[in-house]
């Protein structure tokens, strides 16, 4: 589960003890042995049902007709296929995390680089934990907030934004009143991707080698060119990885989209525009009350659209982890 | 970490908490007193499960609480899934009872027939006004025909003083900004009521087909009846349909009926109610109402949600029966109707459809 101290512990890789003696098992041995074994292919087993049932529960859906399914579900236009009902919710599922992403990222790594090399020691643990207190906050607190504590404040900001950098598509107005947009959806999942990108990176900081960093200071290096030159090139895949779970996080968020977006099926940049975008799990949430069967059926369907996405993005994650430890600055 | 693998789990597991949520009016319905009135010594005992409409959430739950006072070992259950999740369960046989904001259609009627073995019918339970709400500094007392508001919720009446509006409000000083219109997001039965309003009143402002789901894309919308007040209190120049008793602080409009301004009320609601006739080609004791929406009547007011209790006329499990009559009895008696005006805001049923209902409840057959 915790990614980090995985990584942590590949990197260690204790001395091999000079002989290996082989231990007299005992009864404690083979219980916990069995135990912890069971509880990981436990893990393997509930993924491949959630898989399975995925696709069990999308096939009804899958097999229609566009026009069988455009008139025996609501929320699916004439016209529309299941690829082509999914696939604005792929792009506004991707935009929203996108968003979010490119707020939370900078700062994220500006408070884990506070946290690991800039704040007094004392600080830095009380810091650490505020941070990591964050990610226990339920979305849907988070939603509220952004809803009605968040959104009248950044619609000023909106305007602004809209008014001054209109000229670019993307802040094209007019600006929604109230804010209820892609870029507020986006906002609020930066905050709350944020501790999950900050203990990771945070913990990667803190891994680059002394020597490494004594070295730098010691050709005259300031703390930011050390911090440059020992730091961010020994944690650049780290921050990556750390990205990419905060990217997970986001892309299948629910509450939090769900109470702050006016949603909309469209492939528009406009972010500053209401009615225009939607995720994919806040459009769960949204149509499953109402829907009929073969309404759930595609909704399962477009879950496991997001769901594939979400494998493939941790799996990414993973990957870049594991090369990592490969290549690590510390060789 | 936990949270990455399992958000799509927890999306649907969101979803059916959405549900409980979606009416998001307070539970209320302890000041239903003894409840049952003629059931005072009670020997019924149970359990009734149900299941729909999620704008009968708030009266249900005054509905069970005054009568679980006056039967304390009946346990009554109720899931606001929704009013189709609602019928489809029906139909299925999964819940004894139905609660849903349209009646049953012709399908559905057929799959339910075979379910219950006798005819389902539809009893008209809840009867509710919705109003056009808004938010704009300045205006107080604004008045809409139907076809003007057809022409700000189809975005073809854009700015606050355009002229049919100004035609509406002679008196009041409008200003030029912008109007946002905002409507539900989820499928929902106040928007099948709306646009059905809409549709057959505006003179052909509004070209849509009814319908529970939103006809135009884009703009703001917002879930449940809370979002759509909350996001109209949260802009400026917003308007906004939901559930009168819900408005808060929010402006009010006025529909033109005839050729007055009606603003929305229980009582104006339950008289259109009452002078509407009934379906026709339904059991006999269905009670489903086909709405006068165009009624000219003085006071009435024809922007109101019906929703209705589906029950089986016959129920082969006679505790079960029993249970279900004696339910939709204290539901349709004074009693049960004033516990749901207390906490929901609902309409009490006229004099005229309180008989008939118990009429039919009558007519329910168990064992």
């Amino acid at each position: 589960m915790t990614r980090t101290g995985e990584t942590a512990a590949q990197r260690e890789t204790p001395p091999e003890p000079a002989k290996q003696q082989r231990a007299p098992r005992r009864p404690g041995d083979l219980v916990f042995s069995t135990a912890a074994r069971a509880a990981g292919t436990l893990i393997l087993i509930i993924l491949a049902a959630v898989a399975v049932f995925l696709v069990i529960e999308a096939w009804p859906a899958i097999e229609l007709s566009p026009a069988e399914l455009s008139s025996k579900v609501s929320f699916v236009e004439d016209g529309d296929s299941l690829l082509t009902y999914v696939g604005p919710l792929v792009f506004g599922t991707i935009l929203a995390a996108v968003i979010a992403l490119v707020i939370a990222t900078p700062v994220s790594i500006g408070v884990a680089l506070f946290i690991s090399h800039y704040s007094p020691r004392r600080v830095a643990q009380v810091f650490g934990y505020i941070v990591d207190l964050l990610a226990a906050i339920p979305s849907v607190v988070y939603g509220l907030w952004g809803a009605l504590w968040l959104m009248p404040r950044v619609a000023p900001f909106f305007n602004w934004l809209s008014s001054t950098l209109g000229f670019i598509p993307l802040f094209e107005g007019p600006v929604a009143t109230p804010a209820r947009t892609i870029l507020t959806a986006g906002i609020v999942l930066a905050v709350m991707i944020l501790p999950i990108i900050t203990a990771v990176t945070r913990e990667v900081f803190l891994q680059t080698p002394p020597l490494h960093q004594e070295a730098a200071l010691a050709l005259g290096a300031t703390r930011w060119e050390m911090v440059r030159l020992a730091v961010f090139p020994f944690a650049r895949s780290g921050i990556v990885s750390a990205t990419m779970l905060g990217l997970g996080r986001a892309l299948g968020e629910t509450m939090a989209v769900a109470m702050v977006l006016s949603p909309g099926l469209t492939y528009s940049i406009f972010i500053l525009q209401a009615g225009q975008h939607q995720n994919i799990a806040a459009n769960i949430a949204l149509k499953f009350p109402e829907a009929n069967q073969i309404g759930v059926n595609v909704l399962i369907f477009t879950g496991l659209v997001l769901f594939v996405i979400t494998l493939v993005v941790n799996m990414f994650a993973r990957w870049i982890v594991s090369r990592r430890a490969e290549f690590s600055g510390a060789n | 970490m936990k949270r990455i693998r399992y958000g799509r789990i927890a999306a649907l597991v969101t979803a059916s908490a959405l549900a409980l949520t979606a009416c998001g009016n307070d539970p209320g319905g302890s000041d239903a007193g003894s409840g049952g009135g003629s059931e005072q010594e009670s020997s019924l005992s149970g359990e009734l499960n149900g299941a729909g409409a999620s704008s009968q959430e708030a009266a249900m739950n005054a509905w069970k609480s005054g009568f679980g006072s006056a039967n304390p070992d009946v346990t009554v259950n109720y899931d606001p899934v929704g009013s189709g999740g609602g019928r489809t369960q029906f139909g299925e046989g999964a819940i004894d009872f139905a609660g849903s904001d349209a009646a049953l259609k012709d399908d559905e009627r057929a799959k339910a027939k075979e379910r219950c073995g006798s005819d389902a019918i539809d009893l008209p339970m809840y009867i509710s006004p919705i109003a056009v709400v808004y938010n704009l500094e300045g205006v107080d007392n604004l008045q809409l025909s139907s076809a003007t508001v057809a022409g700000i919720f189809d975005r073809k009446i854009t700015k606050w003083n355009d002229a049919k509006i100004a035609a509406d409000n002679p008196d009041a000083k409008l200003p030029s900004s912008n109007i946002t219109p905002v409507n539900r997001s989820d499928e929902s039965g106040t928007t099948q009521n709306f646009t059905e309003w809409l549709a057959a009143t505006s003179g052909g402002a509004w070209s849509y087909k009814p319908s529970g789901e939103w006809p135009l894309k884009g703009g703001q919308s917002a879930q449940g009846t809370s979002g759509i007040i909350q996001t109209v209190q949260g802009g400026q120049g917003t308007i906004g349909y939901a559930d009168h008793s819900q408005a808060g602080s929010l402006g009010v409009a006025k529909i033109k009926v005839g050729d007055q301004w009606v603003e929305p009320s229980a009582e104006g609601a339950a008289k259109v109610v009452e002078e509407s006739p009934r379906v026709e080609g339904v059991p006999e004791h269905d009670l489903s109402i086909q709405l006068k929406r165009d009624t000219t009547t003085a006071g009435a007011y024809p922007v109101v949600l019906v929703s209705y209790l589906i029950v089986c006329e016959k129920y082969s499990d006679k505790d079960k029966g029993e249970l279900v009559k004696a339910f939709m009895k204290y539901i349709g008696s004074a009693d049960g109707q004033k516990a749901a005006a207390d906490s929901a805001g609902s309409a009490p049923l006229s004099e005229k459809l309180q008989s008939d209902v118990a009429a039919s409840v009558d007519s329910i057959a168990a064992g």
